[in-house]
């Protein structure tokens, strides 16, 4: 069997922040799922790993938590997007989205173009 | 600003002792119970849901411990486990850790003391703001073999205006005044400056004000800065102090300013000679020579603040092209033969210069020690090492990584030494004033040395460096053990890793041989130090007592009653008579302060023109002349080799005459006889105001060379001339015979003053005093590295004990075996006896190696013998061997008395 490919941490972050800006405060089983369910089960994230990370970015200040009720009305902890996790978050993706065309660039050049 | 939030958080968690441990398994728990619902829906059963959602989370241990890892500090967390630890672990073992404490106390200790001598000397060396940028302007003539010649006003107006410096000012080389009007006329250092002085140095007074630059005249302008010392101490810190009149040399100045506390006159090192007055003078008009570019006065020195940003060498290179043109300008001034210069010194240079040589041999002594002292405490880790062994091999076991073991280590060795830094510290700082004591008076900035934050700051370093070097070692190497081989072993009688043993050798032998170059260094100074001491100085100290007196020297030379040497005659004459009937006093003189054997700091040099050789002033060499009683060769034990003595018939208005030394005759009159040969001592300081009409001053005698200006140096050109033919201003009255020198001072004060009231009496020592300061500085640096030579044997002593008591310990069974099988007590002697020599030999070929490096490069502070003198080198290697020898001897003792029997059981 191939393993699944780790995610890097900063990776990770990177989906949690754009995570909690497109479906607003969510519960850490949720963002787990929603991450799950976007990279098409190929980055099966060893679930735990992921509240490590919550509370160094909520100690960054990118998040907050408070906890709060679920939609099956169970007690459950509730992360946001604060206004600097929204500036982090824009900053990153712009900064990725520049690696990404740069990554793409150099794989469409073949050899017969170098001059 | 991230990460300092993070941090800021996570040290706030970590203070507060604050969970969220309890938050995180409630959020797991509704985790898995959101997964599990979810693996019901999807057709699992109850059991299966559970297990996939749990194996879903992954390992709860290994997410908890992250999650703790990330709200709190991991490794502050574990340095507290660690240090708790290695508290338990020095409280379990009272004996070794106090030793090793101790050791380490001991090193830093010595290091940390010297260290506060060298931060106030040779770190601190002047107290002004900007200290680099001052320095000393000098004139030399080495064409002639003259030095510090002196600068004229022209040369210094040439400086102000060459671009080169800020500013520079002419100071006089200071010199005594009388402060009379108070109980006693008091004799104090003053020096003349010009009004830029205060200026240049970069220090305002605290009352008043200095010199304004606009009040510059061509004598003295009758303004008397005074310090801080003197305010307190003469006028009780009087706050109206400005404006009033002090008495100096019969003349009136008004006080303008008082210095602040501290600020001591360039390179003042005691309070003896520190300057107490400052007067304003232009050094151009009356009691002045006229600002010729020709008339140079030797007491006179230049300080000047260079241009920020101008290196010295920059400096010195404008200024050598200022020269060579001046040279052109005015060629009648400066003959080429002269090949007059101007050299830039740092001040820092002329403060400590003669000190440095001394401290840094001193500090490289001490840091020896202390390097020998961390090895003996890494010796001691290591043989520690053997009974943790079994320790360190169950935490391996338990699956504890190598970083981890070797940090825990690291923090017990670094316990260690912080602990003997501390004590180091404690202890130098209850104790400085003791030890304060054994340092010489002549020590430049004695006062200034003390304990202070950064003398304190430099122990703590060295005790962590130290802690880490030498800790690091020992605890790589524990933590390399052969896991198997240690826990099967253990419990019977290890045979030790051979890493470990040999890495003791290597330190013992490492040890021996820093001691050798120790012994050595102080075995050499030792014997310079004995050299010196035994020397024939060429004149006889015993019990001569010399007492100061000053002669005042007023602005107006028509208002000095001991003008001209006639009226001063009559003075010395009855103070000389009188002093010789005082009780003990067998023989009397008097000399001014140059002819104080060893005791003066100015020798009072004057260019030498000899008849038909030299016709100008700046042209001649110079030489030291002082002057002196007829009765002055005689009392001192000075034979006379040829001609004759002055007698009581030279007087002012008879041919001069002089007297010179062996020295002076053959380098000034090489193969001929200088008897009747005539000189002139042009520029002389002494009675310029009097019309200096060319008098040619005849030989007349010849005197045995005597190490009147320096011990070390064999002899120096002196020419003396009759205090009856020119009239001196800084007398010292010469007692030879029983004295009580608790007595005679008042007593010869008494005298004195019953002639002259105003005349002040001070600074009584005799000959011999004088002759063992003039040591002083030697016998310091002498006494402390024969000190720190002794501790590091004692310490190698102890280490190589503690090598071949280790060796023995380890190798008892197959000494017991040997034994048993009827090996002779005698051969077991030899064969750990053996094993000391060898370890000695090693250390011994290594140290002579290293010392022959080190005694080079202190060849500069040795006098009377080699840097390979062979007696020392062999001496102190025969005794390193016997300390080695005698060390080893016991644990041999012990091995030869083992019982095979009960050894043999008891394994």
């Amino acid at each position: 069997m191939k393993e699944k490919p780790d995610v890097l941490q900063g990776t990770l972050a990177l989906m949690v922040l754009k995570t909690l800006d497109v479906l607003g405060p969510q519960h850490g089983y949720g963002i787990a799922r929603r991450i799950e369910q976007i990279s098409g089960d190929l980055l099966a994230v060893n679930q735990g790993t992921l509240y490590p990370l919550l509370l160094k970015l909520e100690h960054e200040g990118a998040i907050a938590s408070e906890w709060g009720a679920s939609e099956n009305n169970r007690r459950a902890r509730f992360y946001r997007l604060t206004a600097a996790g929204r500036k982090q978050l824009q900053a990153e993706t712009r900064e990725w989205e520049q690696t990404a065309a740069i990554i793409a660039r150099f794989f469409k050049v073949k050899a017969e173009d170098l001059p | 600003m991230k990460f300092l939030r993070r941090f800021l958080i996570r040290l706030l968690n970590f203070a507060t002792r604050q969970s969220v441990d309890q938050r995180l398994q409630e959020e797991i728990a509704e985790h898995l119970a959101f997964q599990t619902e979810e693996n019901l829906r999807a057709g699992m059963s109850p059991a299966e849901a559970r297990r996939q959602a749990a194996l879903k989370l992954g390992a709860l241990q290994a997410i908890r411990e992250r999650h703790h890892d990330e709200q709190s500090l991991p490794f502050i967390e574990n340095l507290l486990f660690d240090l708790r630890y290695a508290v338990r672990m020095l409280l379990r073992s009272p004996g070794f850790s106090f030793i090793a404490i101790a050791t380490v106390a001991l090193g830093i200790g010595a290091t940390t003391a010297i260290y506060s001598v060298i931060d106030a000397t040779l770190l601190h060396p002047l107290p002004y703001p900007n200290p680099a940028e001052l320095v000393r302007v000098e004139d030399d003539l080495p064409g002639v073999g003259a030095e510090r010649v002196g600068i004229s006003v022209p040369e210094w107006r040439d400086l102000e205006s060459s671009g080169i410096f800020q500013s520079a000012s002419i100071t006089g080389t200071g010199a005594n005044v009388n402060l009379t009007g108070s109980a006693q006329p008091l004799r104090l250092s003053f020096k003349q400056v010009t009004p830029n002085y205060f200026a240049v140095l970069g220090v305002d007074a605290q009352l008043g004000r200095t010199f304004d630059a606009n009040d510059a005249t061509p004598g003295y302008n009758l303004e008397v800065v005074i310090s801080d010392g003197l305010w307190r101490r003469e006028f009780g810190a009087d706050p109206h102090i400005l404006g009033k009149t002090l008495r100096l040399d019969n003349d009136d100045y008004h006080v303008v300013g008082v210095m602040p506390r501290g600020f001591r006159d360039q390179g003042s090192t005691s309070d003896e000679q520190n300057v107490e007055l400052w007067l304003g003078a232009g050094f151009a008009g009356v009691p002045f020579p006229p600002p010729q570019r020709d008339s140079r006065l030797r007491s006179r020195a230049v300080l000047a603040r260079l241009k920020p940003g101008l290196s010295i060498t920059a400096a010195q290179g404008h200024l050598d092209a200022l020269v060579e043109s001046l040279k052109k300008q005015y060629p009648g001034d400066y003959p080429p033969q002269t090949k007059w210069t101007i050299r830039l010194v740092p001040l820092s240079e002329t403060v400590v210069g003669s000190v440095r040589q001394s401290l840094i041999l001193l500090f490289g002594a001490v840091g020896l020690v202390l390097l020998i002292s961390c090895v003996n405490v890494a010796n001691l880790l290591l043989a520690r090492a053997s009974v943790r062994g079994r320790e360190i091999a169950v935490r391996q076991a338990l699956g504890a990584q190598k970083t981890r073991i070797i940090r825990q280590l690291l923090t017990e060795s670094l316990l260690l030494f912080l602990l003997g830094g501390i004590a180091a510290s404690g202890l130098l700082f209850c104790t400085q004033h003791l030890l304060l004591r054994l340092v010489p008076e002549s020590l430049p900035h004695l006062n200034d040395i003390s304990i202070n934050w950064g003398v304190l700051a430099f122990a703590l370093a060295v005790s962590v460096a130290a802690g880490t070097i030498f800790g690091l070692a020992p605890a790589w190497l524990m933590s390399r053990f052969d896991l198997i081989g240690t826990l099967r072993q253990e419990g019977r009688g290890s045979s030790g890793s051979v890493g470990r043993s040999r890495a003791r050798q290597i330190l013992v032998i490492g040890e021996l041989a820093l001691s050798l170059v120790l012994m050595v260094a102080a075995g050499l100074l030792l014997h310079s130090f004995w050299d010196l001491f035994a020397v024939q100085p060429g004149f006889n100290p015993d019990r001569v007592m010399a007492i100061q007196t000053w002669l005042p020297g007023p602005n107006d030379p028509t208002t000095d009653p001991y003008q001209t040497a006639t009226q001063e005659s009559v003075l010395l004459r009855e103070i000389l008579r009188r002093s010789r009937t005082l009780p003990g006093v067998e023989e009397a003189a008097i000399g001014d302060e140059a002819s104080l054997p060893l005791g003066h700091t100015d020798p009072g040099r004057l260019p030498l023109i000899r008849e038909g050789i030299e016709t100008m002033d700046n042209q001649a060499p110079v030489i030291d002349s002082p002057i002196v009683s007829p009765e002055y060769f005689h009392l001192l034990g000075m034979p006379l080799e040829r001609g004759r003595l002055f007698s009581d018939q030279d007087l002012e208005d008879k041919p001069q005459v002089a007297i010179i030394n062996q020295a002076a005759a053959r380098t000034y009159w090489p193969n001929q006889d200088p008897l009747g040969k005539r000189v002139r001592l042009h520029l002389d300081t002494r009675g310029l105001v009097s019309p200096a009409k060319p008098v040619w001053t005849t030989i007349i005698g010849v005197i045995a060379d005597a190490r009147t200006e320096s011990l070390a140096d064999v002899a120096i050109p002196l020419i003396y001339r009759s205090v009856y033919q020119r009239p001196a201003k800084d007398l010292a009255i010469f007692l030879r015979g029983q004295l009580d020198p608790g007595v005679i001072p008042a007593q010869v004060r008494q005298q004195v003053q019953s002639i002259d009231a105003t005349l002040p009496v001070f600074h009584a020592e005799t000959l011999d005093d004088v002759l063992s300061t003039s040591l002083s500085v030697r016998r310091f640096s002498m006494e402390m590295v024969a000190l720190f030579a002794a501790t590091a044997l004692l310490l190698a002593g102890l280490g190589i004990y503690g090598t071949i008591s280790y060796v023995v310990n380890e190798q008892r069974r197959e000494i017991a075996i040997r034994l048993a099988l009827g090996a002779q007590r005698g051969t077991i002697l030899k064969m750990v006896l053996r094993r000391g020599l060898g370890l000695a030999a090693a250390g011994a070929g290594l140290g002579v190696a290293s010392a022959l490096i080190v005694a080079h490069l202190m060849a500069g502070l040795l006098y009377g013998v080699s840097p390979t003198d062979l007696p020392t080198f062999a001496g102190v290697t025969l005794v390193l061997t016997t300390v080695a020898l005698a060390a080893s001897y016991i644990p041999a003792l012990r091995a030869m008395r083992l019982d095979p029997i009960t050894t043999l059981h008891s394994e």
